[in-house]
C-alpha cells in the first residue's frame, strides 16, 4: 500500500540521516588528526635531518663502512617486506593502494627467485595477507593512528635482528607518502642494507673533526638510531596520509548522504501526495456509490470529510457531473 | 659569542637556546665541556646528563639516555632517542626506580635492571645539579 512505502522510505531517510551525522564527525576528526599528525613529523625533522648529517660527517671521516646493517648478505635467500597499513578502515583506497604496491614488489622478488618474508603494521594488512594464506612473520597493531618511537623501536629491533644474523637479503618499506593534504603515494622503498648518503670522493676526510670514540665507534652506534629514525618518519607519513584519506573519504560519504536524502524526499513526498491522491479519489468514489445507491449522498457522507471544506480553493470533486466514476 | 645549542629526541625539539657551557658525558666516561669556538667534534654520549650553563645565568640539565653530540661553527646538537628535561623529571618515581634495580640486581636479573639502575641515577643526578 502507498501508506506502507511512505513509512519505509520515511525510515531509510532518518537512516541515512544518521549515517551523514557520524561520517561527518569521522571528517571533522580526521581533519584535526591530519593537522597533528604533520605538526609531529615537523617536530620529528630536526632529529632525522641532524642524524643524516652526523653518519655523513662520520663516512667522510673515513668511518668503516662494514656494520652488519651496511653490508649485503650476498647469500640470503629472503626478501622482507614491512608494509604499513591502517587498523580501522573508512579511509577510501588508502589500505589497498599500499597492500598493491606490496604485492607488485613481492611478485619481482618472487620472479627473481627469492623467498619473501611479511611483516605487517596495522590489522588490515594482517587480515589481507592471512585471508590470502600467506605467512605473516610479525605483526604490529595499535600505532599507525598515532605513532610513538617506540614503536618504530619495536619494529626496528624485529627487522634488525634477522637482518644482522643474515637471514634476509633485503629490506623493503611499503608505506603511503604523505605530500600534502591532497597528495599521497603508496610507495616501497629499499630499508635494508642502509643506503648511506653518497658521498663525493674529492671532498676527502674532513680532518678537523675530532671524535671520542672513533669514527666507527659511533657510527656502530648511530647506525640502529637511524633506523629506528627512518621507520618512525615512515610511521608519521603513513598516519598522516591515513587521516587525510580518511577525510577525503568521509567528505566524500557525507555528500552522498546528502544527495541521498535530498532524492528520497522527492521519492517520499510524491508518495505521500500520491497516497492523499487516492485516499480523496476513495472516499469521493465510496461516498458517490453509497449516495447513488441510497439516492441522498447528504445523510451518509459526514461534512468533515467533504473536500468542499477541506480544500475549498479545489475543484469539488463530489461534482457528478466530473466525476470519473 | 655563546653557544647554539638544541636537544633533540625523534619526537620533539626538547630545549633549544643560546648557552656559554655545554658539559656532557661520552661514552668513554669521561665529562666534556664545550666552551664557544671549541674545534669540530662528534661523540656519543652515555646514559647520564647534559648541563647547559646559559647566557643570562642559570642552567639548565637534561637526563640523557644514550644519544649523540655533535659541535660545530659553535652550534650544539644533541641527538637523544629519550632525553628528559630535570624539570619534567618525576624525582620520586626515579628513587624508586632506583631501589627496584638495585633490588632486581642482588636478585640476579643483570641487563635489564642495569640500564634500569643507569637510567634511574641520571635522572635523579639531573635533578640533584639542576637544585
Amino acid at each position: 500500500m502507498a501508506g506502507g512505502q511512505e513509512r519505509i522510505l520515511r525510515r531509510r531517510i532518518k537512516s541515512v540521516e544518521s549515517t551523514k551525522k557520524i561520517t561527518r564527525a569521522m571528517e571533522l576528526i580526521a581533519a584535526t588528526r591530519v593537522v597533528k599528525a604533520q605538526e609531529r613529523a615537523a617536530s620529528a625533522r630536526p632529529y632525522s635531518d641532524e642524524i643524516t648529517a652526523v653518519i655523513v660527517d662520520l663516512i667522510r671521516a673515513g668511518a668503516a663502512k662494514e656494520h652488519p646493517l651496511l653490508r649485503d648478505n650476498p647469500e640470503a635467500r629472503t626478501a622482507a617486506f614491512v608494509v604499513i597499513t591502517s587498523d580501522r578502515g573508512m579511509c577510501g583506497g588508502y589500505n589497498t593502494n599500499v597492500i598493491r604496491a606490496a604485492e607488485r614488489s613481492i611478485a619481482a622478488a618472487r620472479a627473481k627467485g627469492l623467498d619473501f618474508s611479511l611483516i605487517v603494521v596495522g590489522k588490515k594488512a594482517q587480515k589481507h595477507f592471512r585471508f590470502q594464506g600467506l605467512a605473516v612473520d610479525a605483526a604490529f597493531e595499535g600505532m599507525t593512528d598515532q605513532p610513538i618511537y617506540d614503536n618504530a623501536r619495536e619494529i626496528a629491533a624485529t627487522v634488525r635482528s634477522r637482518y644482522e644474523t643474515g637471514e634476509l637479503a633485503s629490506v623493503e618499506l611499503a608505506y603511503t607518502r604523505f605530500f600534502s593534504a591532497g597528495t599521497q603515494q603508496a610507495v616501497v622503498r629499499r630499508f635494508l642494507p642502509l643506503e648511506v648518503p653518497e658521498i663525493d670522493p674529492d671532498a676527502g676526510p674532513t680532518a678537523d673533526l675530532e671524535y671520542e670514540p672513533s669514527p666507527t665507534g659511533i657510527l656502530n652506534e648511530i647506525l640502529p638510531r637511524y633506523l629506528e629514525s627512518r621507520l618512525f618518519s615512515a610511521l608519521l607519513d603513513a598516519s598522516a596520509s591515513e587521516h587525510a584519506s580518511r577525510q577525503r573519504a568521509m567528505k566524500a560519504a557525507t555528500e552522498n548522504a546528502e544527495d541521498l536524502k535530498t532524492s528520497l524526499s522527492r521519492i517520499m513526498n510524491r508518495a505521500r501526495q500520491d497516497a492523499i491522491t487516492t485516499e480523496i479519489m476513495e472516499i469521493v468514489g465510496g461516498a458517490e456509490a453509497l449516495g447513488s445507491s441510497k439516492g441522498d449522498k447528504h445523510d451518509l457522507l459526514p461534512s468533515h470529510l467533504s473536500p468542499d471544506h477541506l480544500f475549498p480553493d479545489h475543484l469539488d470533486r463530489t461534482d457528478h457531473s466530473a466525476s470519473i466514476h | 659569542m655563546p653557544l647554539a645549542v638544541e636537544l633533540v629526541s625523534p619526537e620533539r625539539t626538547l630545549f633549544s637556546g643560546d648557552a656559554t657551557i655545554v658539559r656532557a658525558r661520552t661514552v668513554g666516561g669521561g665529562d666534556i665541556a664545550f666552551l664557544p669556538g671549541h674545534t669540530p667534534f662528534v661523540g656519543a654520549l652515555a646514559t647520564w646528563t647534559v648541563e647547559f650553563t646559559l647566557e643570562g645565568g642559570g642552567s639548565e640539565v637534561a637526563a640523557i639516555h644514550g644519544g649523540f653530540i655533535e659541535v660545530s661553527n659553535d652550534h650544539v646538537k644533541i641527538l637523544s632517542d629519550l632525553a628528559e628535561l630535570a624539570s619534567t623529571i618525576d624525582i620520586e618515581r626515579a628513587r624508586r626506580a632506583e631501589e627496584k634495580a638495585r633490588a632486581a640486581m642482588i636478585r640476579g636479573e643483570d641487563a635489564e635492571a642495569e640500564g634500569a639502575l643507569a637510567r634511574a641515577t641520571a635522572r635523579i643526578a639531573a635533578v640533584g645539579q639542576l637544585s
